[in-house]
């Protein structure tokens, strides 16, 4: 499968901290990667590296085998390709939610604003949200804020989607809707990179998984064989603890 | 949804002793204090002095015209500094936010200000503005001290007002700076759309106690000789020898600055509940 997005030898460090080291992966057109491993493991930091959000010391973003540090990569589009949605929404409480989505198609991408209205009301039908595009952020369940969190990001129509445990701050009864939305985005044929803490989702959505362990991929394999046969002696110590947890069911 | 709330029927029935005698108790005990404390004063052996000096109804009617007068160049000056302090502050306080070596020139241009202006008492500046720049005598630039005196006053405010702005530039969580960079906005977009709204939003109560100290401070500008309210007083004070007409003058002032200090606690209280229901 043709490449659409590499991560090729990311090491990152917090002052003297390593907290990543030499991370290497690629995300094919279409295809869900997941990440997954421990709190402190590196899972978001990757994403924020891979977004150009935090600096890193060496290695490379690649988007459509082009590294996004080239001179020749079009300045200031990087974030317009790669879109990120976070744990904690980060929605803008002051202006309201068609706004919130309506922001960078306005001001980054000079659409009207007719267009871009437009444009933000099918994503929000498609989302059953419609009732709340006059709302204020506030006025949302969790659940339904981070779901206007995905529409923002994919309403900059991003080649690839980067998902910061986009349900780790939500209530069990609201986690539903939002992986919904996400299964529904793959059957669009999003690509996207998603690190979660929900086993099921990752093994039901994944193409391939990575198992991160203290800041290095210590296995990569599809989630029928990492789920089921894990190889690492980590992967099976972290998967068993899960499935003692109850967040996991032992297959 | 909309069902209207029942009468309520729970709890002990008031009674009207229960509704109405705190109001009354305190009521009576606030006359009572006040009306003892008057007799107190008027009955003292100084009072009939007292009254004359300070409190001649007679004088009072008879400066009140220029005093007033005086006091609308005050609250000319007031409102015409506030804009510009609101205006200038912040373009300081942006420039102190702002990261990247292109932008270091601004930014120690506003650190230096802000260490400047908000270091030199305010009596000092307008001294030196109001006296000291007409004296130069520079082609081209207005003579008038009350224009380098207000000048001043901006200065100085504007120093203090930046550093609330930037207070509320830092209160804004990091979180918003990198979501709105992560939809692809530039530095001044993510400023102009995501940060500044909400640290606007966030230091209106505070800006609202500095327009209450401005609001006596542009008094400041009578010793330029700038006929306000002040300057009005003193003139009659010199004449007679009666300080009748400063009482007029602070009382022109506290009907200024009374409601305007209400004014100000009312937002910090609406505010305060809207941070309330915000919080998690």
């Amino acid at each position: 499968m043709k490449s659409k997005f590499e991560i090729e030898n990311l090491t990152k460090y917090y002052g003297n901290t390593q907290v990543l080291d030499n991370i290497s992966l690629s995300v094919g057109e279409h295809e869900v990667v997941c990440l997954i491993g421990a709190s402190g493991s590196g899972k978001s930091t990757v994403l924020r590296c891979a977004s150009d959000l935090v600096p890193f010391e060496q290695g490379c973003i690649r988007l459509n085998g082009q590294s996004i540090h080239d001179e020749n990569f079009p300045q200031g589009e990087i974030h317009k390709q790669i879109g990120i949605v976070f744990q904690s929404y980060n929605l803008f409480p002051h202006i309201k939610v068609i706004d919130n989505i309506t922001l960078a198609p306005r001001r980054v991408h000079k659409r009207t604003k007719r267009e871009s209205e437009e444009h933000a009301r099918e994503l929000l039908s498609l989302f059953e949200l419609s009732d709340y595009a006059d709302s204020y952020p506030e006025q949302l369940s969790g659940g339904q804020q981070q779901r206007v969190a995905i529409i923002r990001a994919m309403a900059n129509k991003p080649d690839i989607l980067l998902l910061d445990e986009i349900t780790a701050a939500l209530d069990p009864e609201l986690i539903g809707g939002v992986l919904s939305v996400i299964k529904n985005l793959r059957k669009q044929g999003m690509t996207m990179l998603v690190v979660t803490h929900e086993m099921g989702f990752a093994r039901d959505l994944a193409d391939r998984v990575c198992y991160l362990h203290q800041g290095k991929i210590v296995e990569e394999a599809t989630p029928e064989k990492l789920f089921v046969h894990p190889e690492h002696p980590r992967t099976q110590q972290f998967l068993q603890s899960i499935i003692e947890s109850g967040r996991l069911q032992r297959p | 949804m909309n069902k209207k709330r029942p009468a309520r029927t729970a709890g002990r029935k008031l009674t009207f002793k229960d509704r109405y005698l705190p109001v009354i108790l305190s009521a009576v005990t606030v006359t009572v204090v006040f009306l003892l404390l008057q007799r107190a004063v008027v009955r003292a052996e100084q009072w009939p002095r007292i009254k004359a000096q300070f409190f001649s109804i007679a004088a009072i009617a008879e400066v009140f015209p220029s005093v007033l007068k005086g006091f609308g160049i005050n609250m000319l000056v007031w409102i015409t500094a506030l804009a510009a302090i609101a205006v200038w502050a912040l373009t300081l306080a942006v420039f102190r936010s702002l990261s990247g070596p292109w932008f270091a020139p601004l930014r120690v241009f506003a650190i230096v200000y802000i260490d400047f202006f908000r270091g030199l008492p305010s009596l000092l500046l307008v001294l030196l503005f109001g006296f000291g720049i007409p004296a130069l005598r520079l082609s081209g630039l207005p003579k008038s001290s009350l224009f380098w005196g207000a000048l001043a006053i901006i200065a100085s405010y504007a120093a203090y007002a930046a550093e609330v702005y930037r207070s509320g530039i830092d209160a804004v969580h990091e979180d918003q700076r990198i979501a709105a960079k992560a939809l692809g906005l530039n530095q001044w977009q993510v400023l102009h759309y995501a940060i500044l709204p909400q640290a606007i939003r966030n230091v209106v109560p505070s800006l609202l106690n500095l327009a209450v100290a401005l609001q006596k401070d542009v008094a400041l500008l009578s010793v330029l000789g700038v006929r306000d309210a002040v300057r009005e007083a003193q003139i009659y004070t010199a004449r007679t020898f009666n300080y009748s007409s400063l009482i007029a003058a602070a009382l022109l002032f506290l009907a200024a600055t009374i409601p305007m200090a209400r004014f100000a606690d009312y937002v910090t209280q609406k505010d305060r509940k809207r941070r309330l229901r915000i919080a998690p």
